[in-house]
């Protein structure tokens, strides 16, 4: 029975996980291509200051948390070491989500330019039991009009 | 959902070290704001769903966005308070402080632009 429903749980994270995780990438990559036309910077802060009318910070932030099957496949990596894919590919997403909400409301405003944007990467320790639970990841940055 | 974290106030904030176009004419020094936040226990049941898929957990991100909108807002009243109108350099942190608390801590400097 304890199998039945452990097999369930890993199935349903390997199947759902992986599907949402696909639609989470197409949508990305679809967002990330129509806010092309806004460069966003790195640098900012020690430079001379852009000339500009107005300035504004803004923030992106995203909580991701891994599902069942990346916990289980991360566990058995911790055994031999290496690259664990499966959380690159969670905090990715994460980073490229946060970034794209901070670009978009800054697109909103009817910024030209973001500058000096930061990135912070937080454990929030959702779940208890083994690593990773969730991870919060904001970018932060200002923009220029 | 996402907007300007400056609500409600004529405070400017950036994190560089001016405000493009504007001249700083007084510093008032460091201010900061920080709220530590718990999370509802509903929202950690739904969460622990969430957890077999993976993938976002909204309520989290509306909480820890709530709780750093707030954070702000205490950091841009000391500001007002001072009689800045802007603050710049500002960064974000977050810990967490103890299982299931999350600290978010604002800080800057005040300014005065023209």
């Amino acid at each position: 029975m304890d199998i039945l429903v452990y097999l369930t749980l890993l199935g349903m994270g390997y199947f759902i996980g992986n599907r949402r995780e696909r639609k989470h990438y197409e949508d990305i990559k679809r967002r990330e291509k129509s806010t092309l036309h806004v460069p966003v910077m790195s640098w900012g802060a020690k430079q001379e200051l852009p000339y500009a009318h107005d300035a504004e910070m803004f923030v992106g932030s995203v909580v991701v948390a891994n599902d069942y099957f990346k916990t289980i496949s991360a566990s058995l990596r911790n055994l031999v070491g290496g690259r664990v894919t499966v959380y690159e590919t969670l905090i990715d997403r994460g980073r490229r989500e946060a970034m794209l909400r901070m670009k978009e409301s800054a697109i909103e405003w009817g910024a030209s330019q973001v500058l000096n944007v930061r990135f912070e990467t937080a454990n929030i320790a959702g779940q208890s039991r083994g690593g990773m639970g969730a991870v919060e990841i904001m970018a932060y940055g200002t923009g220029i009009r | 959902m996402t907007r300007s974290i400056a609500r409600n106030t004529d405070i400017t904030l950036t994190n560089l070290e001016g405000v493009p176009g504007k001249e700083i004419i007084a510093h008032y020094g460091l201010v900061q704001g920080s709220t530590i936040r718990a999370k509802h226990v509903g929202k950690d049941i739904l969460a622990g769903f969430k957890n077999i898929v993976g993938g976002e957990l909204k309520a989290y991100t509306e909480l820890l966005q709530e709780s750093r909108q707030e954070a702000v807002n205490r950091m841009v009243m000391q500001a007002e308070q001072l009689g800045a109108n802007a603050i710049v350099n500002v960064r974000f942190a977050t810990s967490s402080v103890a299982p299931g608390a999350a600290e978010l801590f604002a800080y800057g400097t005040a300014v005065k632009v023209r």
